[in-house]
């Protein structure tokens, strides 16, 4: 998983709400073994005409005024259906950070597994951030992990960051080495309470 | 004795191996659901780590998502599907994973052949690459939908690291109006709540409608849990979860079924339990349902005219559905039902759907598939005479997946058309590009099919 400490870019607006899963990847580029190469179907539906797969002028990802690595999204972004593909789109596309109001849990878990920090602000501080990064494309935003802190036109704002998952952000660790550490305290609980749940096929 | 905890505090908490210093928890699973579609990365991440799969018998694989629903004893067609399957098997085949693939006789939606199957159980932790694992909680278990880095995890470690979710209270008394289904109950609950109060949190519903409803009507219910933002739903396992879990094929036995409905009879919220949040409402408020927008969140009962856009994302969401405000629901030209998924396409929802089609005949307008949720599910609709009902209207019975819910196999809705659906999401496009999806119960869905409308009227008192 790639490090991620402080970020410093231009941002994408996409002030639509409840952003689902279904709208970063369709379902129909799921069929695919490997991690690699999500991004170009990246918001595909609304990113190409459905008839001729030409790239709508008015999406957000095809206005060259827009650029950066952060997307800046509206309220409950990446609900619906768990695919990590959406997380892997995100990353393959360019992206390191997602702000909006509110996450959905499954989408938000699947991000840090990826690099990919989700951070939450509060309704008045999107509204601001959508509104200048719209009118003014070249507004710079900065966000610092270890601060936990997303500021733009001196405008500064914490988000929550649980303290192990910042350790993973940053050194670029992730779950499973720390798992397999505990691999003796798992077999001592699966002995413990072998009786009330083991059920084997 | 009394400990103030919720049905969901004991469940969580019987799993907790460890807890990290102001981190999150280190938690046991007890099932590990698998379909082709969101475990081979994972496979990978394993194979490419050195590690092997932990605990493999508590592993359950089969094959749903992009499977074909005709000529499913024929190699797939599309290669891409094909080398998922074939992925699929080869995986499960080198770890000892028990796969129940196309053509074997448990085959089906992952979510309808575990309980069917009795792998889920009370009081356990069951996770699965699929949001809709909510599911299993009909059952008073813990389970969840996980993304394809936590499949990897739960391989290495069968735990994921968790923060524990609050958890919300959902709770519904009266008596049921006539015709209202399940699907309604939840469609309803998700239209007052919207689509991300429960975000953070674990649901529990309760009141006299949820126990007084089968274990089929429970999974509708938990399966959309997500749909409103929860990671999982829960209901308090009571006997009627115990006859149905009772003589399943992997269900305990003798002396050990004893033991555990011993120990499932303490899965409740105790009296003095204390919610996060709380949601109540009258049974009586609720009509039988459908959407109208993009989200499960825009649902209205079936006699109501499509409601004025508060905001932009439901102009957006009226604009790509066709609609607009002050329309009857049966002005809306559907062309297409579809009665499946795995939130209705246990035999329960078959049999009411064909005790009102019996007799009838399938509109002209109407193409109406029926994809049964698993093997057993197809089998009991052929030995119940069901199919003979369904095909005598015009209806076409087809074979187990995931289907039009998520059209990643050739069960598409065709761009600009309506599908009155049984599945659990509205979503732009999920059921085809451009394709229009209307939520609702398999009784109203098999209504559209034969009216060839939505029967808005017949519903005003």
């Amino acid at each position: 998983m790639q490090k991620l400490v402080l970020i410093k870019s231009q941002a994408v607006p996409l002030p639509s709400e409840n952003i689902d899963t279904d709208q970063i990847i369709p379902a129909r580029f799921l069929k695919s073994i490997s991690k690699e190469g999500f991004g170009e179907n990246l918001f595909r539906d609304w990113r190409y005409n459905v008839h001729t797969n030409e790239p709508n002028a008015d999406f957000v990802l095809n206005n060259s005024k827009y650029s950066g690595e952060i997307l800046v999204a509206g309220n409950n972004f990446g609900c619906g259906s768990s695919r990590e593909h959406a997380a892997w789109s995100l990353t393959d596309y360019g992206f390191k950070v997602v702000v909006s109001s509110y996450f959905a849990d499954i989408f938000k878990g699947n991000a840090l597994n990826n690099g990919l920090l989700p951070v939450k602000v509060s309704e008045e501080y999107l509204k601001d951030l959508m509104e200048t990064i719209t009118q003014n494309p070249s507004t710079q935003i900065t966000v610092d992990v270890e601060k936990q802190t997303i500021s733009f036109n001196q405008k500064t704002e914490n988000f929550e960051l649980d303290s192990y998952k910042k350790i993973c952000l940053m050194n670029g660790y992730d779950d499973i080495d720390f798992l397999i550490s505990k691999k003796d305290a798992i077999k001592a609980f699966e002995q413990k309470t072998q009786k009330v749940y083991e059920q084997e096929l | 004795m009394s400990q103030n905890k919720t049905l969901f505090d004991k469940v969580w908490d019987a799993h907790v191996v460890e807890t990290v210093p102001d981190g999150p928890q280190v938690i046991y699973i007890d099932k590990h659901l698998i379909h082709e579609v969101t475990s081979p990365q994972a496979f990978a991440e394993l194979e490419a780590r050195g590690l092997e799969v932990f605990r493999p018998n508590q592993i359950v694989a089969t094959a749903d998502h992009n499977v074909p629903t005709l000529g499913q004893e024929l190699p797939i067609r599309d290669e891409l599907s094909r080398t998922q399957v074939q992925q699929l098997t080869e995986n499960c085949g080198k770890n000892n994973i028990e796969l129940y693939g196309l053509g074997h006789q448990y085959q089906g939606i992952v979510h309808i052949i575990a309980p069917e199957l009795g792998i889920t159980q009370p009081g356990m932790s069951i996770v699965c690459g699929d949001s809709h694992t909510s599911t299993h909680g009909a059952f008073g278990a813990i389970a969840f939908g996980i993304g394809t880095s936590q499949v990897a995890q739960v391989f290495a470690s069968q735990c994921l690291l968790m923060n524990k979710p609050k958890s919300m209270r959902v709770s519904v008394n009266g008596k049921l109006n006539k015709d209202v289904q399940p699907k309604d109950v939840i469609l309803y609950i998700i239209s007052k709540v919207g689509t991300d109060s429960g975000t953070g949190y674990f649901c529990e519903y309760a009141g006299n409608v949820f126990e007084e409803m089968s274990m089929e009507g429970r999974m509708t219910v938990c399966n959309m849990s997500i749909e409103m933002g929860a990671r999982g739903g829960m209901i308090a396992p009571d006997e009627t979860t115990f006859e149905y879990v009772k003589d399943k094929t992997f269900a305990p036995k003798g002396e050990e079924w004893t033991e555990k409905v011993e120990y499932w009879k303490t899965l409740k919220s105790d009296s003095d339990a204390i919610f996060d949040k709380e949601f109540e409402f009258s049974a009586e408020d609720i009509r039988p349902m459908i959407t109208y927008g993009t989200n499960p969140g825009m649902g209205i009962s079936i006699d109501s005219k499509i409601p004025i856009a508060q905001n932009e994302s439901e102009e957006k969401a009226l604009k790509y559905m066709g609609l607009e405000s002050g329309q009857s629901t049966s002005d809306i030209k559907v062309n297409y039902v579809f009665i499946g998924s795995c939130t209705n396409a246990r035999i329960e929802d078959f049999r009411s759907a064909a005790t009102y089609v019996k007799g009838k005949q399938k509109a002209a307008n109407i193409v109406a598939w029926l994809v049964p949720g698993s093997q057993q599910v197809a089998k009991q609709i052929y030995d119940e005479g069901l199919d003979k009902v369904f095909n005598d209207a015009g209806f076409q019975i087809r074979q187990p997946g995931c289907s039009a819910c998520l059209a990643m196999n050739d069960d598409k809705i065709p761009e600009g058309e309506y599908c009155v659906s049984t599945s659990n999401r509205n979503f732009e496009g999920r059921q085809g590009q451009g394709a229009r999806t209307l939520l609702a119960s398999p009784l109203t869905a098999a209504k559209v099919a034969v009216e060839g409308r939505i029967p808005a009227f017949e519903n005003l008192n």
